[in-house]
């Protein structure tokens, strides 16, 4: 019957690493803006510190 | 110059607006003005043309043009201090606010500031608050470059007195986590109770006994974590003697807790942990679902959000940007045109056209000459002025209703929701139902006292009634906003349900700001004559010239010679060798006549009188018929700041039993509604501008109708845009409709509590009847309240 008993370890450090997950989404301000970071990440740009400029 | 009709217009390649010269080029592409052409110099210099490859057009219009020392005033330390948010000697962190930002263009050219000015480090947008926060090097740039350099792009920061008072508030998280951790908790007590309710305990005594204890460990934070919010306000509830449907929950979350720690320690049962978490998480997800905030909008937002943060002030010939609120009577301040005059003062240089259009939805600027006394808030037109300060700004006649001492304590939290009241009553028949409980078992078999008393408070908790109410709440407010009616919170839906009384305010609410009507009172004007003045007043953009211009359908190809505006008082010019005046009766026949209803504009041809044009502010077409549904329930007022030259009309629109008052003040308006709640009245007020203010406080719903939702509107329970008005009726039936749904998925709870009681008072109430009825009940309660909103928003197609 042990097994069961690490089988539920298992299953709630799984479930404690989501909500983990969630809160340090949440703390990351992941939720505040919906619409830039889909289209962030579809700029094709050089990056921030190029000193390559015009 | 020749007017060029071409067969598609040309548009400008930056803001999209229609060109009035095709003159304005640059690297083959037309602009409409100078401003246009230069951000997209800039923006091509640097290689940032993406821009314009995103979107199409996505340009603000620059035609007028900031002045080059606006941003002087960000040099001044105290002010700097004050919006800066962090700041060493390498960086510099600060926010603005850019109303500008709509597409994904305004997102790609404000995150690479850096490729504009080698000071900016960086620079990231939040869409939703339009807002960008840029990190900069104050040893190569400054706050007033930045912001000068936002100005240049086309996105003018907009820095209002609100930020020299307060820090943004910060979103409330803590709620986000306590629904996190009472889910993940509520999931897995779910999940090791499932043996207990399969009759695991005889087989193994052991695993029973680590399965008990790792739910004890899962429902802790449960209890001292995530159901804080309930344990806050019933408390707060009972400080101030007030009984609130928090109390009860609050009540049943405790003693199931205690009961159940009680079972588990002394190995008598498996305890309800499972059942108190599950009512914690729905319960704390359907307020955070209730609590949903318009992030964009501000429902807060008092007369410091809308002044500027800074003026300049005249001192010994020297001209010093001071922030508003060191600015003391005896202070000269120069207003330049396009500026707010920010303190009630004396117009001592300059001939000043003031537009109150904030203040009074009137958006024909006033004229006042000097010694004339000018009151704070309106915005300057024409040319620079000189005013004497007479009054502090918070002591200025509009801003003195902010405040007034009866809004300091918000005067919304004296109503209270019939749930409340409902709970009360729920809460006086469970006690009752526990009392007889208790008494029957101490007469019968005593043992089972303490068990059927906590098994009766478990059960019958009101907290599918709470459940109800917040995801109701919810639902109604997420179909509002789809339909752009915005609500502050939950309350205000029952406000508008329960008002039996609707006061309007005229100008801008009624009437709209956008359009006017124009009638023309005078000598019949032959077509020659009617194309000479409609090519005269097109010259002119001022607002009045604008709506006579459109009055003939007349296209204006001629040549205007020797056109000259006074400002303030009318335009003149050669027209076919014919003199045109166009102008108010001062400029055009020498004599101050006393104005009729709206604004007239006189006409002179070669100096003699011809007649007059009135414009007047165009009832908008939703009126009639709104009139008609909303009359059908409810009182109509009609508050107007004018006179009474339209009586007879508005009388006519509002139907007989309206009540109509004119030259109402600020002050008025607040004082008549005040009448109207003496009197038992529940009032809606639904105004636009800065002299509704103190009204829509004091009434028990107040609507603010604007335009454009990004456009300034006054403190309010509700913003509404104005091309929803005709909605209103509608919108007032689904809050009236959302009383009715909390109320039949309450009974529909009590059914489920009545076959829970029925079990809790035999003393057989055991873990899985409550492990199956609490989800049960919570589940086709949101089910039942999601359903029937939904349902009716699309029946009458919200």
């Amino acid at each position: 019957m042990s097994v069961i008993i690490i089988l539920i370890i298992a299953s709630v450090s799984i479930a404690a690493f989501f909500l983990a997950a969630f809160c340090w989404s949440v703390k990351d301000k992941q939720y505040e803006d919906e619409f830039s970071p889909p289209l962030r990440m579809l700029f094709d740009d050089k990056p921030a510190n190029d000193p390559d400029k015009q | 110059m020749e007017a060029t009709i071409t067969e598609t217009p040309t548009v400008c390649y930056h803001c999209g607006e229609h060109c009035a010269s095709d003159k304005i080029v640059a690297d083959n592409k037309h602009f409409c003005c100078e401003g246009c052409r230069m951000v997209f110099r800039l923006l091509n210099q640097n290689g940032l043309c993406e821009y314009y490859d995103l979107n199409q057009s996505p340009g603000a219009n620059q035609r007028l043009q900031a002045r080059h020392d606006k941003f002087a005033f960000l040099e001044d330390a105290t002010i700097r201090q004050k919006l800066i948010s962090f700041e060493d000697d390498k960086q510099t962190h600060i926010t603005f606010y850019l109303p500008q930002i709509h597409c994904s263009s305004c997102l790609y050219l404000l995150e690479n500031l850096h490729k504009l000015d080698d000071g900016v480090i960086s620079s990231r947008v939040n869409f939703t608050r339009r807002e960008v926060s840029i990190v900069f090097d104050p040893r190569i740039t400054t706050l007033r470059q930045t912001a000068e350099l936002l100005n240049n792009i086309g996105y003018e920061p907009y820095i209002s007195l609100h930020d020299l008072q307060h820090q943004p508030p910060q979103i409330k998280k803590r709620m986000i986590y306590q629904l996190g951790v009472a889910g993940f908790s509520f999931a897995n007590i779910m999940l090791l109770s499932f043996p207990e309710y399969l009759g695991l305990e005889d087989a193994e005594k052991g695993l029973q006994q680590v399965f008990r204890t790792l739910n004890v460990i899962l429902a802790l934070p449960v209890f001292f974590f995530s159901a804080q919010p309930f344990f806050a306000a019933a408390w707060s509830g009972i400080k101030h003697r007030f009984l609130n449907i928090d109390a009860p929950i609050a009540l049943a979350v405790l003693v199931t807790f205690v009961r159940s720690m009680y079972e588990v320690i002394t190995g008598t049962g498996a305890g309800y942990f499972d059942s108190m978490s599950g009512i914690v998480f729905f319960m704390l997800l359907g307020r955070v679902l209730q609590d949903k905030t318009y992030q964009q909008l501000s429902f807060e937002r008092d007369y410091t959000s809308y002044f500027p943060i800074a003026i300049t002030v005249i001192k010994d010939g020297k001209q010093v940007p001071t922030s508003l609120p060191d600015i003391k009577p005896g202070d000269t301040l120069l207003i330049h045109s396009q500026e707010l005059i920010p303190a009630d003062g004396i117009l001592t240089k300059g001939k000043a056209a003031v537009d109150y259009s904030f203040v009074t939805g009137e958006s024909v600027p006033v004229q006042k000459e000097m010694g004339e006394l000018l009151y704070a808030g309106g915005k300057q037109t024409t040319e620079a002025i000189e005013i004497l300060v007479i009054k502090e700004v918070a002591q200025g006649y509009l801003t003195k209703l902010w405040l007034r001492d009866e809004f300091k304590s918000s005067p919304k939290d004296k109503t209270v929701s019939f749930v409340h009241l409902l709970s009360r009553w729920f809460t006086v028949i469970v006690f009752t139902i526990a009392g007889i409980a208790a008494l029957y078992w101490g007469f019968t078999d005593s043992s089972k006292v303490w068990n059927v008393v906590t098994a009766v408070l478990i059960v019958a908790c009101p907290c599918a009634l709470l459940l109800s109410n917040s995801f109701t709440n919810g639902n109604v407010l997420r179909i509002l906003g789809r339909n752009r009616f915005y609500l502050r919170g939950a309350q205000a839906i029952e406000d508008i349900a329960n008002a039996n009384s609707i006061v309007f305010d005229k100008t801008g609410t009624l009437t709209s700001t956008r359009e006017q009507d124009v009638v023309y009172e005078g000598r019949s004007l032959p077509l020659a004559l009617q194309q000479a003045v409609t090519a005269l007043a097109t010259q002119s953009n001022h607002p009045l010239s604008k709506a006579i211009a459109q009055y003939f359908n007349a296209t204006s190809s001629l040549r205007v010679e020797g056109f000259r505006e006074v400002a303030g008082r009318g335009v003149e010019g050669y027209v076919n060798a014919q003199m045109i005046t166009l102008g108010s009766s001062q400029h055009v026949i020498g004599i101050p006549v006393k104005a009729h209803a709206g604004s007239s504009v006189l006409l002179a041809v070669d100096g003699e009188f011809y007649g007059s044009f009135i414009v007047k502010n165009h009832y908008r077409n939703c009126v009639p018929q709104l009139i008609q549904e909303l009359g059908k329930h409810h009182r109509l007022s009609v508050l107007s700041g004018d006179n009474s030259a339209e009586r007879p009309y508005l009388q006519h629109l509002m139907g007989d039993e309206a009540l109509l008052l004119f030259r109402q003040q600020p002050e008025d308006k607040l004082n008549f509604i005040r009448q109207q709640q003496l009197k038992g009245q529940k009032v809606m007020m639904i105004g636009d501008g800065l002299n509704d203010a103190g009204a829509l406080r004091q009434a028990n719903v107040g609507i603010a109708i604007t335009e454009d939702t990004n456009n300034f509107t006054p403190a309010s329970d509700a913003i509404l845009e104005a091309a929803q008005l005709p909605r209103l009726p509608l919108f007032i039936r689904l809050c009236i409709a959302n009383k009715h749904i909390v109320l039949a998925s309450f009974v529909l709870s009590i059914l489920y509590n009545i076959i829970g009681i029925w079990f809790a008072v035999q003393g057989v109430l055991a873990p899985v009847i409550a492990a199956i009825l609490m989800p049960a009940s919570s589940l086709s309660i949101v089910l039942l309240t999601f359903g029937c909103t939904n349902l009716l928003a699309k029946r009458w197609k919200l």
